[in-house]
């Protein structure tokens, strides 16, 4: 990359999105800086100003201009800096990687969600439900390595930030990732062995204790 | 292109299905167009989108392609040889496909507070937002004539289709687009001159009808 190229990440540390930008980053071989936004305490002017209509991280500033929406940010990243090509060089296997990308993105974040705001039955069928998109995104990978097939890709790139909460999910939801979807699981440990996962994956724990906090601020018992 | 074979699954009222019914007239592409009864699908919908069971399906020669923008991005891409309906320049591109994606998080589910309101409250907030979203998307197109700047494109496709819907907001929640954003509806009539989308609207009168009816069914009046 030329040394007048400037890339700034506005970043929350335990954002599993901000870790989709950051591991793209990573397969690229990018440098980039963070500036650590507090969420909870005030956004910065910078943040608001990047992106008005929604305020959210991770916005990636590219020479001074940004681009918001991880997914969106990961596109432009794999689009400006084509080696290794995360996305497939055909049109129709881009579309089905553009689809399941569409498809983790509607669903498997607030599916997490919904079992750490609830209880009971609730909970119950919030389990049952994120326990279904991960077998059908299991299916979606079929007898591969990666969703991208015998590399890893754009849509392994699009979930396994998300899988950083997940541990908190398996502990309120009261299940096991490695039991009931193993060949996800399976995957999962591949992808961290890669050294742009393995550097940015955030602690499953301390996501697992921020959850908690989340949980107290929504008054959920 | 000689020999391929493009099927069309459509719903006549569906405003992501005119996205790709405009995009294939814009590339000029001949299609085979196939109504889907939504109270009973057709075993080919159910086969080719069995994650969503949703329409528009793109089918080329047997191959389906799922979600509107992802078929838009899709035609785009393979019949790349003429009207092109993404911007080449990454940065452009990933402005565009953020407007796209603002468009579907927000104004179908505003829209439809109006149009399946249960009260009258409900149809105000509906207003209220969609006002808002046509703000954003004025402010996105500023003194431009498309919002692909001189050429009809990606983001111009995606909301186009929701002008089919403006008659049922106006009349239900009794207001007039045109008063409260007429740089929205001067776009509006600026696309409605073009072709492929005179062909692939159906008549605002019309669905509005269709809509009451299904108010009806649904025991909202």
């Amino acid at each position: 990359m030329p040394s007048d190229e400037q890339l700034l990440l506005l970043d929350f540390w335990v954002s599993p999105f901000s870790t989709r930008v950051k591991i793209a980053l990573a397969e690229k071989g990018l440098s980039y800086e963070i500036q650590e936004e507090d969420l909870l305490g005030g956004k910065s002017d910078l943040l608001f100003k990047s992106n008005p209509l929604y305020a959210k991280v991770p916005v990636l500033l590219h020479n001074g201009k940004p681009v918001v929406e991880s997914t969106n940010i990961v596109h432009y990243i794999d689009e400006t800096w084509p080696s290794p090509q995360l996305l497939p060089a055909c049109s129709y296997g881009r579309s089905r990687a553009r689809f399941w990308a569409d498809f983790i993105d509607k669903k498997v974040f607030d599916a997490g969600s919904n079992i750490w705001r609830s209880k009971g039955d609730e909970l119950e069928a919030a389990k049952n439900d994120f326990i279904d998109i991960l077998k059908k995104l299991e299916g979606a990978m079929g007898v591969k390595d990666y969703f991208g097939g015998d590399e890893f890709g754009f849509v392994d790139v699009i979930l396994i930030g998300l899988t950083t909460w997940f541990y908190a999910y398996e502990k309120y939801g009261g299940f096991k990732i490695e039991k009931e979807c193993p060949k996800f699981a399976a995957w999962i440990n591949r992808c961290k062995e890669r050294d742009s996962v393995a550097k940015n994956y955030i602690d499953p724990q301390k996501a697992y204790e921020f959850v908690g906090l989340l949980r107290e601020m929504h008054g959920v018992e | 292109m000689g020999g391929d074979e493009v099927i069309l699954l459509n719903y006549w009222m569906s405003m992501f299905g005119a996205r790709v019914r405009i995009a294939l007239e814009e590339k000029g592409l001949n299609y085979e167009y196939r109504e889907e009864d939504l109270q009973n699908k057709s075993p080919l919908l159910l086969q080719m989108n069995p994650v969503h069971k949703k329409i528009p399906v793109l089918i080329h020669n047997g191959k389906p392609i799922c979600e509107s923008n992802i078929i838009v991005q899709y035609i785009d891409e393979f019949w790349n040889d003429k009207a092109p309906l993404l911007p080449s320049d990454p940065y452009e591109k990933a402005q565009a496909r953020f407007w796209a994606d603002y468009i579907d998080k927000k104004l179908y589910d505003s829209g439809g507070k109006i149009t399946w309101y249960k009260n009258k409250e409900d149809a105000e907030e509906g207003k209220k937002e969609l006002l808002e979203i046509f703000k954003a998307l004025e402010g996105a197109l500023g003194d431009k004539p498309y919002f692909g700047g001189e050429n009809f494109g990606y983001v111009d496709i995606s909301l186009i289709g929701f002008y089919m819907r403006f008659h049922a907001y106006e009349t239900i929640a009794n207001f007039s687009i045109e008063a409260e954003r007429p740089k929205l509806m001067a776009w509006v009539k600026r696309c409605l001159e073009r072709k492929s989308v005179a062909k692939s609207l159906s008549d605002p009168k019309t669905v509005y009808e269709t809509v009451l009816k299904f108010r009806k069914i649904r025991g909202l009046d």
